[in-house]
């Protein structure tokens, strides 16, 4: 590592709060000049909130940042770029229909006597693509070149602007293997010529493949900082799925250890169930009354096997059983009248309708079942919405209020009470407790448990590896989306033991 | 209620700004007399004149609210027109109600069928709405012609006249029919599950589709239900002028249309609708045509008049400038745009700039896919 005395990048104790809830306190990042860094941590870890912090994008409410060793105050993306900070994000935000050449120098195009002088643009695009030895005919077309190309071409862009940091938010997840390796080529090349870069992934192999350090985040927060060669996979994801015990209050302990015994007949058997670039094909049993947790790192496929079950996209392979008759995985309507119910862990894109009133989605599910000839008598209606508004402490109580202005821990229980009214008898919940403050996480917790305890069968996924311990009778393990183990859970099960599973289970 | 009262403030303070310049030009404007047994007065006019827009602007409101849009009513409203005169003038026996109900029931089926061709384009091939709705706009202004033979048919027909100059005590006929209409689909859409699905499904497909609900017949049924009052609106058109003319019959109505439903509060984005916002938005867009006769403007500049009211009209609904016109009188200053706001920055950020959904989430970082 050839270190210089000033790091290009400095950030810490940083502090970002949104509405309702922080999301960093105390994050920090130290980025060397020649160095590829990568920054690591699971959803609502920070990390997007962090580079955004670092690129403009959302000022910081706390912390300090330097940039080549003096303090800087990052006004916006403008300002980040004339501080030789580039971005390029997972999705190509370049323009398809423009040449190569238009869009590396889209909006600082050389110009001539008579304006934009297209030849000087294109012989400047191609000295910067033969200056990495890429072979691109810059006049073509951007959207004629694959995905892999356009991202390289978002780099050039990048490098045009002279940056000293390059910042890489996801930049292989769209990517095949061949790809992977042509990027990485040219980040290799990049970090040669002392640019810093900022590597986020999920892929830990990658990190392992092309990183010299890494930082770590968890919940907002500052981990740590390794050097990649001294801290082996294993004890990675123990840094960012987080070993220690929890700060949130324990749920009743273990009340729901009386659940039914193993042996009961399960609600739903799947077999086979799959997806051809989702999830390879799996099998899953559950009993009613049991927990069962989905564990795996983020696109470890938890979610895309959980989608199967419910409909929500169509399995390839396989089929569902729920009390031994088949249920046709169609569509979510054919599965929510087999009794299953699904909480998105997308809340704002695939939960709540944002202007609809609390009222309105907490109901949405059950009128939708019962079709649009037969709504609600009021008084039913009332009812109902005043009940699962105090059961589940949803603050504002008024139930007219607009879904959409409520803070993530009530719209996550408003979803999860439009699914609880329908007194389903399979929950899976994906990621309820991502992005909700300490005490609604709690709330959340001792209501899937309470939930299992009147026999409901719960699926519950969520990247916080204590939790899902915590709740389950049984933890399936995910990893490159296949399920590699299931493990059963008599209030035992070593954290360690999971984190073994994840990092190498299924490994041939 | 009180919410929706407010949403309703502002297209109801532009209605009363607009009778309130025409009463002071026209000092009689609001006078309601009964001549022959039928009402008179500008209001009454104003009314009368407005039901096609009103009727049409009805079936949008639901297409909209669905995120959708029906450019093609104009072209439904020639179709119908068409067919219900040709009938009638083809017709042994013009004058007998029988062959008007026939032609009002065949002109009515072929704008339902019209809308369903839609709703099928939209919902079960997902072509764009004003795409598919700009293949019928086209098309059926086409076939309206086809049918009239390119000439304008003229229909000399008591009943089929009275539908849009009878009353009924004393009330014209047109205003019974958007009366009646109004409350058929506030009964249709409010005290069913409709309203409230509809609303779903436009304010967040996917999460309308995870919760179970059948988005696909839905929306065939909006586009549907848009073409019948269409099809109505080009029977009261012609009923009016006794003639049905297949170039010009609805012209441009499908603007007036959805500029009264945005009036009335609807977004074009979907979502929330509002029946009572709707009707006001097609009465303001009514009145404004009424105020440019009887104000006198002349011919040549009543676009331009049309045109600076309605600009005004949103800008008063535009809620940023409500706060930059507010701000010197209140305590704060304008709200400051967001960075990420779209369309705010500068055009070179572009392509650096994170793409705006979901920057301002945490909880919604880093979700794959």
């Amino acid at each position: 590592m050839e270190t210089t005395a000033e790091p290009a990048v400095h950030m810490s104790g940083i502090v970002k709060d949104f509405p309702g809830v922080r999301a960093l306190d105390g994050a920090g990042l130290r980025l060397d000049p020649g160095e590829v860094h990568a920054l690591l941590g699971e959803n609502g870890a920070g990390k997007s909130t962090l580079i955004k912090v670092l690129t403009g994008v959302h000022p910081p409410d706390g912390g300090r940042i330097s940039i080549g060793g003096r303090p800087a105050d990052i006004a916006g993306p403008l300002d980040a770029e004339r501080n030789g900070i580039a971005t390029v994000y997972q999705e190509v935000n370049l323009c398809p229909n423009l040449s190569v050449a238009e869009n590396i120098l889209l909006g600082r195009e050389p110009r001539g006597r008579f304006g934009i002088s297209p030849r000087r643009m294109n012989r400047r695009a191609a000295e910067l693509a033969t200056g990495l030895e890429l072979d691109l005919d810059v006049t073509r077309a951007l959207g004629d070149y694959p995905i892999a190309v356009q991202q390289l071409v978002s780099i050039l862009r990048a490098i045009d602007l002279d940056a000293r940091v390059l910042v890489l938010d996801e930049p292989t997840s769209s990517l095949d293997r061949d790809e992977v390796r042509i990027l990485f080529d040219l980040v290799e090349r990049l970090r040669s010529r002392g640019v810093a870069i900022l590597f986020v992934t999920h892929f830990l192999d990658q990190v392992y493949e092309l990183c010299q350090r890494m930082t770590v985040l968890r919940n907002g927060r500052l981990v740590g900082e390794f050097a990649t060669a001294e801290l082996d996979q294993r004890a990675l994801i123990g840094h960012m799925l987080g070993e220690q015990a929890g700060e949130l209050d324990r749920v009743e302990e273990r009340a729901h250890r009386e659940a039914p015994p193993p042996g009961t007949e399960p609600l739903l058997r799947a077999r086979g169930l799959g997806r051809s670039g989702g999830i390879a094909p799996y099998d899953l049993d559950i009993a009613p009354g049991r927990i069962v947790g989905l564990a795996g790192l983020l696109g470890s496929g938890r979610t895309e096997a959980a989608r199967l079950l419910f409909g929500a996209d169509r399995p390839d392979t396989g089929g569902v059983h729920v009390d031994g008759r088949p249920v046709p995985l169609r569509t979510p309507r054919a599965a929510i009248a087999a009794g299953l119910a699904y909480c998105s862990e997308d809340r704002k894109a695939e939960g709540l309708v944002a202007d609809l009133s609390i009222a309105d989605n907490l109901l949405l599910a059950m009128q939708a079942a019962r079709g649009w000839m037969r709504p609600l008598p009021a008084k039913t209606r009332s009812e109902l919405v005043e009940r699962y508004i105090r059961a589940l402490r949803i603050r504002p109580a008024a139930p007219d209020t607009p879904a959409g202005s409520l803070s993530g821990g009530n719209q996550q229980k408003v979803l999860l009470g439009r699914w609880l009214i329908m007194q389903p008898r399979l929950l899976i919940l994906d990621e309820p407790t991502r992005g909700i403050d300490v005490g609604a996480k709690a709330e959340v917790q001792r209501l899937v448990a309470a939930q299992a305890q009147e026999g409901t069968a719960v699926l519950f996924i969520s990247s916080e590896l204590e939790e899902v311990l915590r709740l389950s009778h049984r933890v399936v393990v995910l990893r490159d989306r296949r399920v590699v183990n299931a493990l059963d859970n008599e209030g035992d099960l070593d954290m360690d033991r999971v984190l073994a599973e994840i990092a190498e289970g299924g490994a041939q | 209620m009180s919410a929706q009262m407010r949403r309703l403030m502002w297209p109801l303070l532009v209605l009363a700004g607009l009778l309130a310049a025409n009463l002071a030009v026209t000092p009689g404007f609001f006078e309601i007399s009964v001549k022959d047994g039928r009402l008179y007065g500008s209001l009454v006019d104003i009314l009368h004149f407005g039901t096609p827009l009103l009727l049409i602007s009805l079936g949008m409101t639901l297409v909209i609210a669905l995120r959708g849009i029906d450019l093609s009513v104009g072209a439904v409203v020639a179709v119908s027109a068409a067919l219900a005169c040709e009938m009638i003038a083809a017709a042994d026996h013009p004058g007998s109600p029988a062959t008007v109900a026939a032609a009002v029931a065949t002109a009515l089926g072929a704008s339902a069928l019209l809308g369903l061709w839609n709703g099928f384009l939209v919902a079960v091939l997902r072509i764009q709405p004003i795409v598919a709705t700009l293949i019928l706009m086209i098309a059926g202004r086409g076939v309206a012609q086809l049918i009239t033979g390119g000439q304008i048919t003229t229909v000399r027909s008591e009943p089929y006249r009275r539908i849009a100059a009878g009353d009924v005590a004393a009330v014209p006929v047109t205003l019974v029919v958007a009366a009646a209409t109004v409350l058929l689909m506030w009964l249709l859409v409010r005290r069913t599950a409709l309203g409230l699905l509809i609303e779903a499904i436009g304010g967040n497909a996917e999460a309308g589709r995870l919760a179970g609900i059948r988005a696909t017949g839905m929306t065939v049924a909006a586009y549907t239900f848009c073409g019948v009052c269409a099809g109505l609106a080009g029977v009261v058109i012609s009923a009016n002028t006794g003639s049905a003319d297949g170039n010009n019959a609805g012209l441009w109505i499908e603007l007036d249309a959805i500029l009264a439903v945005v009036i009335g509060g609807t977004l074009l984005s979907g979502g929330r609708f509002s029946i009572a916002g709707t009707v006001l938005g097609a009465v303001i867009v009514q009145s404004l045509s009424t105020t440019v006769y009887t104000m006198g403007v002349p011919p040549e500049s009543a676009l331009v008049f049309k045109a600076v009211v309605v600009f005004l009209v949103c800008l008063l609904q535009s809620p940023r400038f409500r706060a930059q016109v507010a701000a010197p009188f209140g305590r704060g200053r304008p709200p400051r745009p967001a960075p990420t706001g779209p369309g705010l920055a500068p055009s070179e950020e572009d392509a650096v700039r994170p793409t705006a959904t979901g920057a301002d989430e945490p909880g919604r970082q880093e979700v794959p896919r």
